[in-house]
This record gives C-alpha cells, sequence and structure tokens, in this order.
C-alpha cells in the first residue's frame, strides 16, 4: 500500500486546515437498549450501548473505529443505518437529518448508505440465488428513473457489481452455500454496492476471514473506495488492519467515543490513557523491539451499569499514576479538542507522554495479566 | 481491479449444476431408506382411500343379503365371520354383517381427510397467527397469545361436546373444526418462535438496509427459512389427529359409525366382539391406523433430516 502513506498525509493536512466538508455527522447520538425483568417482564434497566456520540465523517475518507467487544460499535453503525431506533441525538447524512425520515424518503435515503457485514455466512439468505440477494435492493429501489423494476436491467447491473468485486457474472444463477467465506464476502459488498451508496458501514468485513483471504478483501475494499467514491465508516477490533487502511480513528470505550485522530498521529501520540493501553496491547513482529506492555485492571464493566465520572476511571493506569484524583469518578470528562482536529476525552490528557507511559508500564505489578485486544 | 483471483481455495470450484436448498433436500431425502418406506406406505393409504371405493364390490352400509350361519359353519353370522369366506377377503362384521374390507377401505378416506385437513388448517392458521406475532411483536403479540394460551388450556373433549350440541352429534366435519380449532395454536407458537429468531438474521437486516418491505422480508426472507419445521410438524399432526380421532371416535364422540365409517368408528364397534374372539374386527383397522401413522411418523423423521440445512449432503 503505497499510496496510503500519501492519503494519509493529505488527510491530517486537510484535517488541520478543516476544509474538507463533511458527509456524515452523528450529533449526541444515543442507543439505549432496554432490560426486561421481574415478573411482570417490565423494563428493570438499560445497556447504555451507545451513548452520546458526535462524530464527523468526512466525504471520502475511510473512518476507523474500535475498541473491546462489546464497546458499541456495531449498535453505532446499524443506528446511523436506521437498522435500530436511536433512543436520542441525531445523525445527518450531507446536511439531511436521517433519523426524521419515514417511509418512502427513507427508503431512498437507504441507497445513500449501506453496510457490509462481518458475517459472510449468516449475511446471504441460505434460499435465495446470487442474483436475488443483489438484485433485492434495486427491485425494492426500483423506480421509472433507473428502470431497475426491469429484470433484463437489473440482471445487467447485477453482473456488473459481480465482476466489480471480482466474481464472475455468470454466477448469479447459484446460492450460497455454493462459495467460500471469501466470495460470500464479495456477494455481500456487491449487494452493499449496487446501490450505488456514497457511504457504507463496514462492520469488521474481514475478522470471520481467513487470513490469507483478508488482504485480499481489503484490496478490494480500497480499490471500490476510489472506484466509487465512497466514504467508509470501518469497524474494526484489530489495530493492526486500521492501521493502514484508515485515514482517521476513532476510539470507543462503553458507548464513549475517548479518543479521535488521523492515524499517523494516533499511533504516534496517543492521547488517551485507554488508547494508549490499546496501542501497546499490538503483538510486535520483532521481539528485540517488544517493549513492556501496558496492561489493564481488571475486565471491562458492564455498559448496563457503566462507572461513574469518566467511564474509563475503574481501569485507568494514569489515574492511578496521579494518585486518583477525584475529578476522575466524578466528572465525565467532555471530548476536547487538543490540537488541530485531535480530541480526547481525558481530563488529564496533557499528562500522558510517552515517559508517564514507560514508567507506568515498569512499575505495574506483575501479576496482572494482559487483556488482549486480537 | 486487481482482485481477479479468485479466493477459493484450489479445490472449491463452484459446482456446475446449481441446486437450490428444496433440490438438494428431496435428494437428501430420496436417499433416507427408512422415509421412502413411510412415504410409500402414507401413499398407499392415500391410493387406497382415493380409489378403493371404486374398485371393491361391495357398498360401504349396504348388505343385501344377510346371513344366518357364516359359509360352511354353523357360527351365527351375526357375529362376523372370519377373513376368506363367501369373497370377504377380510370377513364382515357382526351385526350389521358388513364386508370389513370395504368398511377399513372406505374408513380410510374420513379417517385421512380429517388428519390431513385438520393438519393443513392448523399449519395455515398457525403460520399466519405465529407470523404476524413473532414479526411484529408489541401488543399484537400479546393478544394473539393470549388467545393461543386459552385455545392450548381447552380440554378436548369438552370442546367436541359444546360443538357437538351447536352443529350436531356424529358430524365428521365437526370433529375436522375442532381438531384445527385447537390444533393451530400449538403450531403458532412454534412459528412465532421462528419467526422471533429469524427476523434477527443479518440477512433480514441486510434487507431491510437496501429498503426491502416488511411483506417482502416476511414471504422472501423469513417464511422459506421457516418452512422446514412448519413441513415436519404439519406431517407429524397429520400423524397425531388420526389416532386423536380414533380415540375420539373410540369412544363415542366422535364419527357417526351409521352413515361413516372411520378407522376410529370401526374400532369403536369392535370393542364388544373382541370378547366373542372376532380379532379380524379389530385388527383391519387398528392395523390401517398403525401402518398409516407409523408410515407419517418415518416421513417426519426423513424430512427433518433432510431439510436441515446444516446437514450436507
Ligand atoms: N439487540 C440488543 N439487545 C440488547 N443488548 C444489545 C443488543 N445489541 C447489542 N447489545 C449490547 O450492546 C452492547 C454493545 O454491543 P455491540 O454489538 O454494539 O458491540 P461491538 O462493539 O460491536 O462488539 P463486537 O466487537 O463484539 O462486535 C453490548 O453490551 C451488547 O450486549
Ligand atoms: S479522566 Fe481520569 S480516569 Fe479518565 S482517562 Fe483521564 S485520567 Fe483516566
Ligand atoms: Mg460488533
Amino acid at each position: 500500500m503505497t499510496d496510503a502513506s500519501s492519503r494519509l498525509a493529505e488527510t491530517s493536512a486537510a484535517a488541520a486546515t478543516g476544509a474538507r466538508p463533511v458527509l456524515l455527522e452523528t450529533l449526541n447520538l444515543k442507543k439505549y437498549f432496554p432490560i426486561m425483568g421481574g415478573l411482570l417482564r417490565h423494563q428493570v434497566g438499560s445497556v447504555y450501548a451507545v451513548d452520546d456520540v458526535s462524530l464527523q465523517i468526512y466525504k471520502g475518507e475511510t473512518f476507523g473505529l474500535v475498541g473491546e467487544s462489546g464497546c458499541g460499535k456495531t449498535t453505532f453503525g446499524r443506528t446511523i443505518l436506521r437498522l435500530e431506533k436511536a433512543t436520542g441525538g441525531s445523525v445527518s447524512m450531507d446536511g439531511q437529518d436521517v433519523l426524521a425520515l419515514h417511509g418512502d424518503a427513507l427508503k431512498r435515503m437507504r441507497r445513500r448508505m449501506q453496510v457490509i457485514f462481518q458475517d459472510p455466512y449468516g449475511s446471504l439468505n441460505p434460499r435465495m440465488p446470487i442474483s436475488d440477494i443483489i438484485g433485492e435492493g434495486l427491485l425494492a429501489q426500483g423506480d421509472k428513473a433507473n428502470g431497475w423494476r426491469k429484470r433484463s436491467i437489473r440482471d445487467q447491473r447485477v453482473g456488473d457489481y459481480l465482476e466489480a468485486v471480482g466474481l464472475r457474472r455468470d454466477y448469479s444463477r447459484r446460492y450460497p452455500h455454493e462459495f467460500s467465506g471469501g466470495q460470500r464476502q464479495r456477494i455481500g459488498i456487491a449487494r452493499a454496492l449496487a446501490l450505488g451508496p456514497e457511504f457504507v458501514v463496514c462492520d469488521e468485513p474481514v475478522s470471520a476471514l481467513d487470513v490469507s483471504i483478508q488482504s485480499q478483501i481489503l484490496n478490494l475494499l480500497s480499490d471500490l473506495r476510489a472506484e466509487f467514491n465512497l466514504t467508509y465508516l470501518f469497524i474494526a477490533h484489530n489495530l493492526s488492519v486500521v492501521q493502514y487502511f484508515c485515514e482517521r480513528i476513532g476510539v470507543m470505550y462503553l458507548g464513549k467515543i475517548v479518543e479521535v485522530a488521523a492515524t499517523d498521529v494516533l499511533y504516534a501520540t496517543p492521547q488517551h490513557p485507554y488508547s494508549v493501553a490499546l496501542l501497546s496491547a499490538i503483538p510486535v513482529p520483532d521481539p528485540r523491539v517488544r517493549t513492556k506492555r501496558l496492561v489493564l485492571k481488571g475486565d471491562v464493566p458492564s455498559p448496563a451499569n457503566p462507572p461513574s465520572g469518566c467511564r474509563f476511571h475503574t481501569r485507568c493506569w494514569l489515574r492511578e499514576r496521579l494518585g486518583n484524583p477525584a475529578e476522575c469518578s466524578t466528572t465525565e470528562p467532555p471530548l476536547r479538542e487538543l490540537a488541530g482536529g485531535h480530541l480526547a476525552a481525558c481530563h488529564f490528557a496533557e499528562q500522558v507522554t510517552a515517559q508517564a507511559v514507560q514508567e507506568a508500564a515498569a512499575t505495574q505489578s506483575v501479576i496482572e495479566t494482559a487483556v488482549d485486544v486480537d | 481491479m486487481t482482485p481477479t483471483a479468485s479466493d477459493a481455495p484450489a479445490d472449491f470450484e463452484v459446482a456446475l449444476v446449481s441446486l437450490n436448498q428444496w433440490q438438494l433436500a428431496w435428494r437428501r431425502f430420496r436417499r433416507h431408506k427408512l422415509a421412502m418406506f413411510g412415504a410409500g406406505l402414507f401413499l398407499t393409504f392415500v391410493a387406497i382411500a382415493a380409489f378403493g371405493p371404486f374398485i371393491l364390490p361391495y357398498e360401504a352400509t349396504n348388505v343385501p343379503y344377510p346371513l344366518k350361519f357364516c359359509p360352511g359353519t354353523t357360527i351365527s353370522a351375526n357375529l362376523g365371520c372370519p377373513p376368506f369366506n363367501d369373497g370377504h377377503i377380510l370377513g364382515t362384521v357382526g351385526g350389521t354383517q358388513e364386508d370389513l374390507l370395504t368398511l377399513v377401505v372406505n374408513g380410510a378416506r374420513l379417517s385421512l381427510t380429517i388428519g390431513i385437513g385438520a393438519a393443513a388448517f392448523a399449519s395455515v392458521l398457525g403460520a399466519i397467527v405465529g407470523g404476524i406475532s413473532g414479526y411484529f411483536g408489541g401488543w399484537v403479540d400479546t393478544i394473539l397469545m393470549r388467545i393461543v394460551d386459552v385455545l392450548l388450556s381447552m380440554p378436548l373433549l369438552f370442546v367436541i361436546i359444546v360443538f357437538a350440541k351447536v352443529f350436531g352429534y356424529g358430524d365428521w366435519r365437526v370433529i375436522l373444526l375442532v381438531f384445527a380449532l385447537l390444533g393451530w395454536p400449538g403450531i403458532a407458537r412454534l412459528v412465532r418462535s421462528l419467526f422471533l429468531t429469524l427476523r434477527t438474521e443479518v440477512f433480514v437486516d441486510a434487507a431491510r438496509a437496501v429498503g426491502v418491505s416488511d411483506l417482502r422480508i416476511i414471504f422472501r426472507h423469513i417464511l422459506p427459512n421457516a418452512m422446514s419445521p412448519i413441513i415436519v410438524v404439519t406431517t407429524l399432526s397429520v400423524a397425531a389427529f388420526i389416532v386423536t380421532e380414533a380415540f375420539v371416535s373410540y369412544i363415542g364422540y366422535g364419527v357417526n359409525a351409521a352413515y361413516n365409517p372411520t378407522w376410529g368408528n370401526i374400532l369403536s364397534n369392535a370393542q364388544n366382539d373382541i370378547l366373542v374372539g372376532n380379532w379380524w374386527w379389530p385388527l383391519f383397522p387398528g392395523l390401517a391406523i398403525v401402518l398409516t401413522v407409523l408410515g407419517i411418523n418415518f416421513m417426519g423423521d426423513g424430512l427433518r433430516d433432510a431439510l436441515d440445512p446444516r446437514s450436507r449432503e
């Protein structure tokens, strides 16, 4: 990926000048799942899966969203796409309020924002031939202008997109069970792109695939992005994947965004203690340069009962280092801008320096085991 | 475009003939010997019910010349005569002296009609109600499921008596109606739970994400994937209804034997004569029930295996 670095440079420059147009924006987006219980099955609590997330995704960029399992990445993507009903906040696509749309207007909006799912097996209906799987969206979205109601036009387009994702046109009469995992993922990509979207949520599109196939699919996604001028929200919990694939990255913890930065900036100078820990958990290929890992204490708290103040305070190494300041457990740190386009939600983000990290890693107790973020 | 090479392993080539799930299921079913035997058995009885009455020389309820004694003996023909006498292959029954083969063949008609009819009725209604309940949830679901609870708690005999009081005793249509009425709630529960699971499938989300309507999602995505268990349960409930009909008729609440023989009411009439030693009278209708039910159950088990999408080849 030789163009990746140049693309990154371009992005950071653009982000710094703030010149890039925003395609998708969320404002205080919330999704709480009710917890039902008791004798009468009434609501006894909530899972705060996505809690007050405000993000801007620029036109044409690949925005990575990372975080441990269960932190709400998938729910965030699904809420944007109107696959979950938002509890609060807003989503705007190109200035249009997505959450206010109904009926036909919502259907038309669905053409513009699409999704690629993690599971290549579950995402294709086993009882439908590929032509119907890809063509179904066209049929649903068909009108006089595009002519997608006509079988011949639809089949033509299905064939075109099968070829665009590297499959043969004449596979369209086959059924999903005849394809391998990687081929199925290509079919899922073709289904998403056939509608001609601008914005695509890629929810861990390669994590269910063989390692040997992952890079092929990533390359494909990258090529398609260039070919069709796509904007990606790329969800992953594998930090090594996003490093090469994304221009900017958002780090999520327990339903909140804790840090946003251009990829190179985040990897070089992470400012949130959680991001620092996540990054130190990436396995280093060369054992000689392997530095001591910064280990997170304990388990991720339940999103049904998140800690007060800063949600990370129960596991934060910086807080310990600073002598447990009260602020951490009482006041929620806002996501604030530290430098051009670099946001972090920590009261003491300025104290996160290379030296502090090293000292913290050196002094941590050896009994604690590493929390792997694979 | 770079990705021209297929990412499938070399030994994974997409097949030339493309079979859909139903074709694959049929292929698996065909290889299931017991299931094919069961299906054969069941279809034989269906054929007997359909064509038998036209072939047999006797009328079901009409005995032109009652005998005094069974041919060649001094046994009173009024108690029924054993098989293979005077053209009565399965013998005759006591009292009316009707030909047992004719009765059993004619009985197949109603027994199977009630079994298949009630099962079909119950499945269609159960699938519609269960589907609506499972897909839409909310208060619609709550109301429908309370109705289901109420119906499932009703004792069969009580309902039959109430219906018989209103619509008349011994009418086979009443029996079929009551079976269907008490049968659909169970199927509705099954279909509801299938829909509850299937509506959260990723491919359903994918369809929703491209703008597919609820109606199409139900009929193109959820129902086809719920079909296998529905088919299996419908098949097995045909057997269950045949047995229930026999039971209800046996204890005298079923179909009136004087006009409409069923396997159950033939058995019921035979019960007094078992003591006299007329083994053939209960044996043949009983055998018909056992063989049909066995055939259906073998078929159902085979269908269960064949329709399971997880079973390959
Ligand atoms: N439909 C649902 N009902 C109730 N709770 C849910 C539902 N979907 C997700 N959750 C909860 O919301 C939280 C966030 O889940 P989500 O799937 O968004 O996490 P994620 O970051 O995508 O995790 P992963 O990396 O495992 O995919 C989890 O605690 C999960 O249990
Ligand atoms: S606010 Fe406190 S607890 Fe939260 S990340 Fe910063 S130092 Fe840690
Ligand atoms: Mg997820």
